[in-house]
């Protein structure tokens, strides 16, 4: 059903916009959101070295993570500081997208 | 063939225009054949090389990205001081654009020489660009006629301001490693706002670092234009004090006035002091392309922009990110990334005719390293204010608790993910 859905937009953003097509299944609120986070760790998550890979993480880890960092429930160096910057919805958009990357 | 009074008023305007940049009546012919839309980004960057690498991957390679860079290879000025404190050489920090060539941006190294906002053409020495729409990233330039008997010249030959990675960074650890022990190394800073706040803080600590070891007699001044430690106040006072006890003396409110290379002294509003190094680090503005664009209005440095698109508050289609930006925001590598990403985005929206992202956030980390090992953060995320029309920081950012050596191995780990998310 999803996927249909899915799918519909697609052609439909296909045949305005021909160039795009790729693209548009991608929610790029989010896209743009999980951006803030390839200083440390590495376009769309895949990490160079040194911090967790993103790229590919359980969303209920990821979210969970996120809630502890921004509770101080999860000690950490920096990420307190960055979590405490967004909602929980958006811990979420940032699961979802995260979740989507090849690892 | 008649021409019309409609033909005649256009062949008017585009006269006015052409005699406002003469050069560009002359400019040759279109450097590479513009086939689709276009974009041109002037300097390559954290800001620049960023945005070029954002619109490509995120356009699914369908827009042109047309990078302009006057150096062939890229060097990282953030973690720079730690050539001086003599943890990295220069090499370390340089990277070539190799990376970006993959993702299909083509690359010009060149120096831009005007660009024409009407006619949206960068202009170069052996042809010209037209855009669809132009990034200006150009950093800073420093503004030498601020400081009697400093200029350029005297900048690259005997007092480096050090403050763009490179051949200056080379000249200062030299400088340094022919001082005498018991010598003055002597450096200024001048008022905010400045590229890398925390940064002349971190090159005190690190030259710190290198006396200690090869020449504890001598002494580490900082003249501060500004009325007190403009970042990370408490731990670097404390790293000052616990790691270099004696060696730091900070003066605030010192601008330096007039320097005299021949003696290696400066001359504050209240005193002059004579140094065995001296590190002048001039006042600064944007990059002069952005006066060339027409773009930095703000007192003639800096540039406004809207902060959902970075496109300028001047020209219609020129996009402004990084250390140029007119902002309550820090000048950082990372910043420039962050508001790079943000552009990119945008750009590609407006070019499909759509919306841009209403709510954008950008985030900033600036580490320093204060020994060969240990660093402290400043980290904040920073989410677009609507109704001020501005990026505000988000509750909840600030600075390390402490200074350890688990940041300074996450600082590495920051510069070699930074670089690998501009340059790969
Ligand atoms: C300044 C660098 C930096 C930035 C920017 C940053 N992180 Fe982190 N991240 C770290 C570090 C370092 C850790 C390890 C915990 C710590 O010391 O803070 C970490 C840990 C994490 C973890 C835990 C991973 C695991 O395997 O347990 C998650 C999840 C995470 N970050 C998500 C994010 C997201 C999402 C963003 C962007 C919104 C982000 N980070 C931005 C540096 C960063």
């Amino acid at each position: 059903m999803i996927k249909q859905y899915l799918f519909v937009i697609t052609c439909a953003v296909g045949l305005v916009l021909p160039a795009y097509t790729a693209q548009a299944a991608v929610d790029s609120h989010a896209r743009n959101l999980a951006a803030s986070c390839a200083a440390c760790h590495g376009t769309n998550g895949h990490s160079a070295g040194g911090t967790p890979v993103l790229a590919g993480m359980d969303k209920a880890l990821f979210v969970g993570s996120m809630k502890d960092f921004k509770s101080g429930a999860r000690p950490a160096t920096v990420m307190h500081q960055h979590a405490k910057g967004y909602t929980d919805e958006e811990f979420d958009l940032l699961a979802e997208f995260f979740a989507a990357q090849k690892r | 063939m008649s021409i019309n009074r409609r033909d005649f008023l256009k062949l008017t305007a585009a006269g006015i225009a052409i005699g406002a940049f003469p050069s560009i009546a002359f400019a040759g012919s279109e450097l590479l054949k513009k086939k689709g839309q276009r974009v041109v980004i002037v300097g390559g960057g954290f800001g620049g090389a960023t945005a070029a690498k954002y619109i490509r991957m995120w356009s699914n390679n369908k827009i042109e990205v047309v990078l302009v860079e006057r150096n062939q290879q890229f060097v990282s000025c953030p973690m720079s001081n730690t050539v001086l404190g003599g943890k990295r050489t220069i090499k370390d920090l340089t990277r070539d654009y190799g990376g970006l060539k993959k993702h299909g941006i083509k690359l010009v190294h060149g120096e831009v020489t005007a660009i024409d906002s009407e006619k949206q053409k960068v202009l170069l020495a052996n042809g010209h660009l037209s855009y669809d729409r132009l990034i200006v990233a150009p950093g800073v330039d420093f503004m030498f006629d601020q400081i009697e008997g400093l200029d350029a010249n005297v900048a690259d030959a005997s007092i480096p301001h050090a403050w763009k990675a490179g051949a200056q960074t080379v000249l200062l650890r030299k400088q340094l490693e022919s001082m005498p022990d018991g010598g003055v190394f002597a450096m200024s800073i001048p008022k905010a706002p400045y590229r890398c706040p925390p940064g002349p803080y971190e090159r005190a600590c690190q030259v710190a670092s290198y006396l200690k070891k090869s020449k504890p007699k001598s002494k580490v001044l900082i003249l501060d234009a500004n009325p007190d430690i403009t970042s990370k106040k408490g731990l670097f006072t404390a790293a000052w004090n616990e790691l270099y006890p004696n060696m730091i003396e900070y003066r605030p409110n010192a601008a330096v006035l007039k320097v005299d290379a021949a003696s290696k002294t400066v001359k504050t509003e209240f005193e002059d002091v004579k140094a065995d190094v001296l590190n002048v680090i001039p006042p600064m503005k944007a990059g002069a392309v952005a006066a060339m664009a027409g773009v930095a209005s703000v007192d003639g440095r800096w540039c406004a922009v809207d902060f959902l698109t970075y496109e300028s508050k001047v020209h219609k289609n020129i996009h402004v990110i990084g250390d140029a930006v007119s902002a309550a925001l820090p000048k950082s590598g990372h910043m420039a990334t962050s508001q790079a990403k943000v552009c990119a985005a945008a750009i590609i929206e407006l070019m499909q005719g759509k919306q841009p992202d209403q709510n954008p956030s950008i985030v900033n980390t600036c580490y320093s390293m204060v020994s060969d090992s240990e660093a402290m953060h400043v980290a904040n995320v920073f989410r677009f204010n609507a109704e001020k029309q501005a990026m505000i920081s988000a509750e909840g950012g600030g600075v390390s608790a402490k200074r350890s050596e688990q940041e300074g191995a996450l600082a590495n780990y920051w510069l070699e993910n930074i670089l690998d998310d501009v340059l790969g």
